[in-house]
């Protein structure tokens, strides 16, 4: 089932939440909804299922208005941050709600709902957790037993709002890669909203960035990664070296000393130059455009991480790289640094 | 924790404006609980007062419930059976006293019943929404514990009484509400009105909206969603709010004796009676009507007892998201 949303405004008071949203699902896509908190990626979320109203645009699943229908009718799977299962039911009737609240004329009996029942904990791989109650279980089993009864009245959307925010770490990785098996078996259209950029940029198909209540970009996980469509995007997905420059013309200057790089049709002013801590390429003092000191290194993993006082300007930017292990750094050093791959944006006010 | 704490607010209230019924009411004993749990916890331990002093403090708690609970209890029973059994009786087996406690039960039973769609109605509304003026709502909930009974029982002789303001048009009409049930219904309403409310509000807010959110998600209605997820989640503290609203209707004395005319046979509810008996010497019929609700007391404080620790199990712990 597709969804479509056209120019969504809400607002709490003063404060725009959403300011003029457009966004379009395809068919069977995982989409991850992803911006810091206060970005309305929740608000929106809970717009389309219908727990929350917009003040204006619209709202289509399926080609149908849903604005016209409250939560009840839109048939929206939704799972939320703290589970919110229901404390006085068992595992098992807490899935079977859904199928026990249709209309009389739709039922299903007895045997048919506990037939459904029993697979779709199966499918969650909990059919063993039938007769616990909600808060006997771990917090990873919650949000199984969350999904469960979501997919239990057969949505045609299924909407989860920060499904594994209220997780540890371990846990909630696990989950990820649960969760993206899941949809690769029943493909139903799913949004997710997360903070977390490493869980969008991993589960989702598509990954739509969000800040202050307008989306940023829309695009593949690489897409947003590789190229940033705004400062913000840059900035937020990814570790980034940001420096302030001075565009003039087709040249760039860092505190008035030229860098030897194209300006790439960035706008003269003043401006951001953001930098992968990767893409920095290192080599010895005086060569690169840039130059500083060695403060400290780190050596972890495949990368040591290094932090570098730039000489020239204020003399006091400090900077992170990340440099392969097998050139060694030296607290101390001098070297020369030259951005590999960069982006400019025009600095906001 | 914070859900016990909140159970007290509504009876720290009622200690200050205790009637007859309530009297023998103590507040909930949530200390001891969370004393026992420590001990528990650490069995070494916490109580370093030396042996005597412990003593001396416990005795001094025991003899001041004695003189000031007990004894009076004892009295009450004692004077009521002071002529033997069949005396007891026979002053229960009275058509003023018959009149009374059917008086007293069908009062008790209206007012019970419409503070429980009213309570809950209260409540839902602070707890689940969010709404100009909500505050002056909460605070409006708490004036009958505010104001004194017999304020509250003037209110309505003003606006029904012969020289009230609907007072005219009432008795052209030929239509009786004060001095009559209506009128001891209505000030036994006003006077309860907070019970269930009030211990409905905090449950509910720490209940939140969420479940509810996910029941109408999942298709259910609104009837649906509020009798199979808000009020099964709600339950033990609705009784409990019950509980003590009916102890405090049948136990009303002065809002209702402002209201009631005191016709005897008509209009006298239990407590009112108790006092009139009293007055005319009549002790052991008067001690007889007050062992009656002297033993509602004593079964709705073993009923609290019993509803305060299914609501204290019937508390989930807060989802930790570390507990794998």
């Amino acid at each position: 089932m597709t969804i479509e949303v056209k120019n969504i405004v809400k607002k709490f008071g003063a404060f725009a939440a959403l300011d003029n949203v457009d966004l379009k699902v395809g068919k069977g896509e995982l989409l991850a909804l992803l911006g810091p908190s206060g970005s309305g990626k929740t608000t929106l979320l809970r717009i389309i299922a219908g727990l929350d109203w917009p003040d204006a645009g619209e709202v289509r699943i399926d080609g149908e208005d849903a604005l016209g229908h409250g939560a009840s009718e839109r048939h929206v799977g939704f799972v939320f941050q703290h589970y919110a299962l229901f404390r006085h039911m068992t595992v098992f009737e807490n899935v079977a709600f859904g199928l026990r609240v249709q209309p009389r004329a739709i039922r299903k009996d007895e045997a048919t709902i506990r037939a459904r029942v029993k697979e779709l904990l199966d499918l969650v791989q909990l059919d063993w957790l039938a007769n616990r109650y909600p808060s006997q279980l771990s917090g990873g089993q919650r949000q199984r037993i969350a999904l469960a009864r979501a997919l239990a009245i057969e949505p045609r959307i299924l909407l989860l709002d920060e499904p594994f925010g209220a997780l540890d770490a371990k846990v909630r990785k696990e989950l990820r890669q649960w969760l993206r098996s899941l949809h690769n078996e029943i493909h139903v259209t799913s949004i997710f909203v997360t903070h977390d950029q490493e869980e969008a940029l991993e589960v989702a198909n598509r990954v739509v960035v969000m800040d202050k209540g307008r989306i940023e970009q829309i695009g593949s996980p690489g897409d947003v990664y590789d190229n940033p469509a705004t400062a913000f995007v840059h900035g937020f997905i990814g570790e980034s070296i940001v420096l302030p420059v001075e565009v003039t013309g087709g040249s760039v200057r860092l505190g008035g000393r030229p860098l030897n790089i194209a300006a790439d049709g960035a706008a003269s002013g003043a401006s951001k130059l953001f930098v992968r801590r990767h893409d920095m390429q290192i080599g010895p003092a005086g060569t690169g455009s840039l130059e500083g000191a060695v403060r400290h290194v780190r050596s972890f993993g495949p990368i040591q991480r290094a932090e570098v006082t730039l000489s020239g300007g204020e003399g006091k930017t400090v900077i992170e790289i990340d440099a392969p292990r097998d050139r060694e750094l030296q607290a101390g050093e001098i070297i020369g640094l030259q951005p590999r791959r960069y982006r400019i944006f025009a600095a906001q006010e | 924790m914070p859900t016990q704490s909140s159970f007290v607010t509504p009876a720290t209230p009622m200690r200050a404006y205790a009637s007859t019924a309530d009297l023998a009411i103590s507040p909930p004993s949530h200390r001891e609980a969370s004393d026992r749990a420590r001990a528990v916890a650490s069995p070494k331990d916490l109580r370093t007062e030396p042996a005597p002093v412990r003593f001396v403090i416990i005795a001094l708690a025991v003899t001041f419930l004695t003189v000031f609970v007990v004894l009076p209890l004892v009295v009450v029973f004692a004077s009521a059976f002071s002529k033997g059994i069949s005396a007891y009786f026979s002053a229960l087996a009275e058509p003023e006293a018959l009149s009374a406690i059917r008086l007293t039960l069908l009062v008790a039973a209206i007012s019970v019943a419409l503070n429980l769609v009213f309570g809950v109605i209260a409540a839902w509304a602070i707890a689940k929404f969010e709404f100009r003026g909500k505050t002056f709502l909460i605070t409006l909930i708490d004036l009958p514990f505010s104001v004194s009974p017999v304020i509250s029982g003037l209110v309505f002789v003003l606006l029904f009484g012969a020289q009230g303001y609907w007072g005219t048009w009432l008795q052209a009409n030929n239509i009786h509400i004060l001095f009559a049930v209506p009128g001891i219904t209505l000030a036994t309403i006003f006077v309860t009105f907070p019970f269930v409310a009030r211990s409905l509000i905090p449950l509910m807010q720490e209940q939140g909206t969420q479940e509810e959110e996910a029941a109408i998600s999942l298709g259910a209605s609104g009837l649906q969603t509020f009798f199979r997820v808000t009020l099964p989640n709600i339950k033990w503290g609705l009784l409990y709010g019950v509980l003590l609203c009916n102890a405090r209707a049948m136990g009303e004395f002065g809002a209702v004796s402002v209201v009631s005319g005191h016709i005897r046979g008509e209009t006298n509810t239990m407590p009112l009676l108790v006092e009139i008996l009293y007055n005319e010497y009549q002790f052991v019929a008067s001690f007889a009507i007050a062992s009656l609700l002297a033993m509602l007391a004593l079964i709705t404080l073993v009923v609290k007892t019993v509803l305060e620790q299914r609501l204290d199990e019937g508390q989930t712990p807060r989802d930790d998201p570390r507990d794998h």
